[in-house]
């Protein structure tokens, strides 16, 4: 009996110390390769780091220069889609959580915005170009922001849709039955409670869209020059990164690897930025 | 202790009979052939009820009775889900309340209800309890001050927050939250108040000071309070509606009901034979 219990408990911890080791492998098999990728985008990026990248255009092959109209165009781009986005988004999820739940056209259109979700969007692009950009004969900003937004929308209605999901039901309940109309309740209780939450995805969204590429291609597709112009072409970093990397010419390969730090800086920033937002609510929850 | 206590109660009882329709002097509110179906299932069976004015009435019974369900219906918050469906009639003063057509907001604001987890809003104290109001009345600053201030003594918590109104309210005790919810339900003026288990969540020292205040509040307001704890409907209530699988089976003085019940069912409850 005594010998048949150690000998059950001896194979316990050999199949424990086992199953560790192996997890912690699969970690850092799993690290390993996004420590080695940042590595290797701050080493060439912080070298390739200079006074003109902030202030100066984009340089013909061979010259010097900065990414600064690509810095605007991306910033302009990425600002008009959220503007755009977010709140269409905000909206079908607030109506997805709040006036379709449990009902077949909110499953439905939960579901289709599932699909939206995961769409490659390089098909997003195809379609913004086939709609804006081939009737009108140019490509434009306004046309780069719209492929952006609807990278946007599906992702902020996913984290609004589950943010007032996850507020209780006794809130909704208590709010209620104050005789308080439901759309009140939605707007003054709810996202106040949701708030984080839905800030977090949408900064996530803009995270996401910061580095697209595929949409930009067909869309606002890239400008040399300094240019405002929403109506025109417009240059942006993940399309000058994907240029410019690509290419034979030095100076243009250590610009792209510039780029790539700076996308990755803004990226990194706005994940710690959403972290905070949520661990702020955290905190004042307890 | 709970026995000497009702020997008092049941003494200061007038004779009634165990029959709904017979106990209650002045009903504020009342069940009339009420059904209740979730879906499929048939959650109350015919219950007729009558809630008395300025009085506490508690409903008892097993899990799953259909004692909460009742009190859901009372204020018709369960509509906000699909598919339930409440037959009969819930009369406030006379009114059916059920009726499609009787204003759904009004109703809420005429009858508050506190439920089993305390839910502050995500703001501060003082707008917890001025959130409703604002909805219903516009009033002057002043005016707002002081119904707030007074909901907050009504609910014996002004004493521990006056200092810290602009505060949020989540970092209140759990016992704190329960009477801020209390203060916020009665501060729209409610008449009829109902309370869903308002204690089971709280500690024994909590749960002291929120009877305490239910049978302070009894004078303003006409109260239905569910409980699993028998003990507390015996401490704190006049009525006692004891339900089992749906249906009403007794009804009566609290005294009454609790010392010399008429069904065996009732009996069986109370004595912990089963539920």
């Amino acid at each position: 009996m005594r010998a048949s219990v150690d000998r059950l408990h001896r194979r316990r911890r050999v199949v424990n110390a086992f199953n560790l080791v192996a997890s912690c492998a699969c970690a850092l098999f799993g690290l390993f390769w996004l420590v080695w990728i940042l590595w290797t985008t701050l080493r060439h990026g912080i070298a390739a780091l200079k006074p003109g990248l902030f202030t100066q255009m984009t340089p013909p092959p061979g010259s010097d220069g900065g990414l600064a109209n690509a810095l605007f165009g991306s910033l302009a781009m990425s600002l008009v889609a959220i503007a755009i986005g977010a709140p269409v988004g905000v909206a079908a999820g607030t109506w997805l959580a709040e006036f379709a739940r449990r009902r077949a056209l909110g499953e439905a259109v939960r579901f289709v915005n599932d699909i939206l979700l995961s769409a490659p969007s390089i098909v997003l692009g195809l379609f913004v170009y086939t709609l804006f950009v081939r009737p009108r004969g140019h490509f434009s900003g306004w046309a780069g922001a719209i492929a952006l937004a609807l990278i946007v929308v599906p992702v902020v209605v996913r984290t609004t849709d589950e943010m007032l999901q996850l507020v209780p039901a006794t809130m909704r309940e208590a709010a209620l039955s104050l005789g308080v109309p439901q759309w009140k309740v939605t707007l003054q209780v709810l996202y106040r409670s949701a708030l984080p939450g839905i800030a977090t995805g949408i900064l996530l969204a803009l995270a996401r869209i910061s580095g697209e590429t595929a949409p930009l291609l067909f869309t606002s597709l890239n400008n040399q020059y300094w240019s405002h112009d929403m109506d025109a072409p417009l240059a942006s970093m993940p399309v000058v990164i994907f240029q410019y990397a690509m290419s034979p010419y030095e100076s243009w390969q250590s610009l792209a690897w510039a780029g790539a730090f700076v996308v990755t800086t803004f990226v990194l920033v706005l994940g710690i930025a959403a972290r905070a937002v949520l661990l702020r609510n955290k905190v004042s929850h307890d | 202790m709970t026995e000497v206590r009702l020997a008092a109660s049941a003494s200061a009882a007038p004779v009634v009979l165990a029959h709904p329709q017979a106990t209650a002097p002045r009903p504020k509110m009342a069940a009339r052939g009420l059904d209740f179906h979730y879906g499929g299932f048939h959650a109350l069976k015919g219950v007729d009820l009558d809630i008395a004015e300025k009085q506490v009435t508690a409903l008892i019974g097993p899990s799953g009775c259909g004692k909460s369900t009742l009190l859901r219906v009372f204020n018709r918050i369960y509509s906000i889900y699909p598919g339930l469906v409440a037959r009969g009639e819930v009369l406030l003063d006379g009114v059916n309340v059920l009726d499609p057509r009787f204003p759904l907001n009004r109703l809420r604001s005429k009858v508050g209800m506190v439920f089993q987890k305390p839910v502050p809003f995500p703001m501060s104290i003082h707008d917890n309890i001025a959130y409703g109001i604002r909805h219903h009345e516009r009033l002057s600053k002043a005016d707002m001050e002081l119904r707030v201030e007074q909901a907050l003594t009504r609910a014996a918590l002004w004493n521990e927050v006056k200092d810290k109104l602009k505060q949020s309210a989540l970092g209140l005790s759990g016992g704190q939250q329960q009477r801020l919810c209390i203060a916020r339900a009665i501060a729209l003026q409610p008449e009829v108040l109902l309370l869903d288990e308002p204690t089971s969540a709280l500690d024994p020292i909590a749960t002291g000071r929120i009877e305490q205040l239910i049978a302070e509040l009894k004078g303003h307001y006409t109260i239905a309070i569910v409980t699993h704890n028998m003990q507390q409907a015996a401490r704190c209530s006049d009525y006692t509606a004891f339900m089992y699988l749906g249906e009403l089976v007794e009804f009566g003085r609290t005294g009454q009901l609790f010392t010399r019940p008429a069904k065996t069912q009732t009996e069986d409850y109370i004595t912990g034979r089963f539920g």
